[in-house]
């Protein structure tokens, strides 16, 4: 069984029909990879997978998104707990103006993990799980916004795990960074593999390329083509997806 | 002839304007402060500063005390009001909501309002009407409503100074709207918020028009919610109101000045803090 499915997934920013009739398995520890011109909606099915969408006025949705065969929508669902099992890293680095400690302690603490000795544990496995330990274990009472736009990102992805998520979602996670700290990050997501179920929103199609399992390619609201990064890469089916990955695309 | 040209440029006037009115700006604010100091520091006796007001002394620590419980009582008051307000305005309310625009309406008209016409209200309503008399509380009362929309704007624009993202990050973690609003916005909001509610101090110790009316002109210290006092701008007022005491007046002036300067000081202090976001 997939991680996770989605079906006959459709979303509305009020009267605009935003992602239309969206069918998908994603399944357990295996990156997904979401490509498309920017506005096609990737963003909002990303969002849609844990309910952050709830957050957006004027957003409405239909369809289902299960989650280990549980519909996420259902309405016996706790949404901070369904955020608590699919995390999220974002376009820009949003770590909160506290120390770095506080910040990857924030999410145990929301769950109420309070036990100093236990806390400062999933601080440091946290920070090793996203490769930044190293850089910053001498300076854990520093302020977060005081590092480097890559370092806060490392910072975000390790608040991110935390919370012991079962699926991280990232929308366009390097898009704001430096080749190196994108290299960085890259080779992390192949490490996090082991443990996590991926999905990456990335416009960089080198990037779903080199990190990827699967790709979906997304035009306008629709999901075009889904496979095999290998096989959506190499042999397109639809002609629309041949356009974008060889770069024809209007 | 280069020269002249120079003199004569867009660009030169226009910067010898600005330096000009750098010039009036700084100056008058020099002239009036210097004025207050040369006139006032002479006459700021010990006898100005004793714990009973007599006619010979016409000590203005009565005053400053009965000041200080005024603008106490009022925070008291209008901050949580005001904050709680905001908070709902910007964290609860959903776009679009029609009482979420009447309690805009309501602020904006209330924050151009001249103190005057608070004072005119609070007479009528709290001294007449409540039956309140002159007193503290009425001055009180009128004070905190005089204040509410600068508190509420402040908090309002504190807020949504916030970035989103933050609020996202913490959501995304699983956090809950109450746990995301005082762990992660309002730390941040803090010194924007507080910036608002210093400014009202400054509003309320600046105040006559408004008070005179409502809390009274006692000299006396107030001895309790129900009783007159003055406000130490209200005491400058009546003592140069009086004629017999324009020196004395100058002396309360100075007092009056630094306690404002300072006020205004810490209020930039924080609101630079804050543009930094720390
Ligand atoms: N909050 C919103 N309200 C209205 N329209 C939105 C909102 N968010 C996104 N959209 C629209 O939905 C479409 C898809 O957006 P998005 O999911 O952000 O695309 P992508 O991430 O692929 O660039 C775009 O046309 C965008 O303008
Ligand atoms: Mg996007």
């Amino acid at each position: 069984m997939s991680k996770l499915s989605i079906r006959n997934f459709n979303l509305y920013y009020d009267d605009f029909h935003a992602l239309k009739d969206i069918n998908m398995e994603i399944g357990e520890k295996e990156i997904t990879a979401f490509i498309g011109p920017s506005g096609c909606g990737k963003s909002s099915l990303l969002k849609s997978l844990n309910r952050m969408n709830d957050l957006v006025e004027g957003c409405s949705i239909n369809g289902e998104v299960l989650l280990d065969g549980k519909n996420i929508y259902d309405k016996d669902v706790d949404v901070n707990t369904l955020r608590k099992r699919i995390g999220m890293v974002f376009q820009k680095p949003n770590p909160f103006p506290m120390s770095i400690y506080d910040n990857i302690a924030y999410g145990p603490r929301t769950h109420n993990i309070n036990n100093k000795a236990r806390l400062d544990e999933i601080v440091e496995k946290s920070l090793r799980g996203a490769a930044i330990w190293d850089e910053v274990k001498d300076d854990l009472k520093k302020n977060a916004l005081r590092l480097s736009g890559g370092q806060q990102q490392r910072i975000c992805i390790a608040r991110a795990l935390a919370v012991e998520p079962e699926i991280l979602l990232m929308d366009e996670p390097t898009s704001a960074l430096d080749p190196i700290s994108t290299s960085k990050i890259e080779s992390l997501v192949q490490e996090l593999k082991d443990k996590y179920t991926i999905i990456i929103v990335t416009h960089n199609m080198q990037q779903a390329t080199r990190v990827s399992d699967k790709t979906a390619f997304f035009l306008s609201g629709e999901v075009i083509e889904f496979n095999d990064t290998d096989t959506l890469f190499s042999i397109p089916k639809d002609k629309r997806t041949e356009d974008y990955i060889t770069g024809r695309f209007g | 002839m280069s020269s002249l040209r120079r003199i004569f440029s867009f660009d030169h006037i226009i910067r010898s304007l600005i330096k000009l009115s750098a010039l009036i700006t700084f100056g008058a604010l020099f002239f009036i402060v210097g004025y207050i100091f040369i006139r006032g520091i002479p006459h700021l006796t010990l006898d100005m500063f004793a714990l009973e007001y007599t006619t010979e002394n016409v000590s203005m620590l009565p005053a400053i005390i009965t000041t200080l419980m005024l603008v106490a009582l009022t925070l008291v008051i209008a901050t949580p009001i005001g904050v709680f307000t905001g908070f709902y305005l910007v964290e609860y309310a959903k776009k679009g909501n029609k009482f979420v625009d009447l309690i805009r309406i309501t602020t904006e008209t209330l924050s151009g309002i001249p103190s005057i016409v608070y004072g005119l209200f609070g007479m009528l309503f709290f001294v007449y009407r409540l039956g309140f008399s002159y007193s503290l509380l009425a001055g009180t009362l009128t004070a905190a409503i005089m204040v509410l929309p600068l508190i509420i704007r402040s908090t309002e624009e504190a807020l949504m100074a916030v970035d989103d993202s933050l609020r996202e990050a913490s959501f995304g973690l699983g956090a809950g709207k109450l746990r995301t609003i005082f762990r992660v916005v309002l730390p941040v909001a803090m010194p924007g918020i507080l910036s608002g509610v210093i400014l009202s101090i400054g509003r309320v110790v600046g105040e006559t028009a408004a008070l005179m009316y409502t809390l009274g002109t006692a000299a006396k210290m107030t001895d309790g919610l129900f009783s007159s006092g003055r406000t130490l701008s209200l005491h400058m007022f009546v003592l140069s109101n009086e004629g017999l005491y324009v020196n004395e007046a100058y002396a309360v002036g100075v007092v009056l000045l630094l306690i404002v300067l300072a006020i205004n000081g810490l209020s930039t202090y924080l609101s630079n803090k804050l543009r930094k976001g720390e």
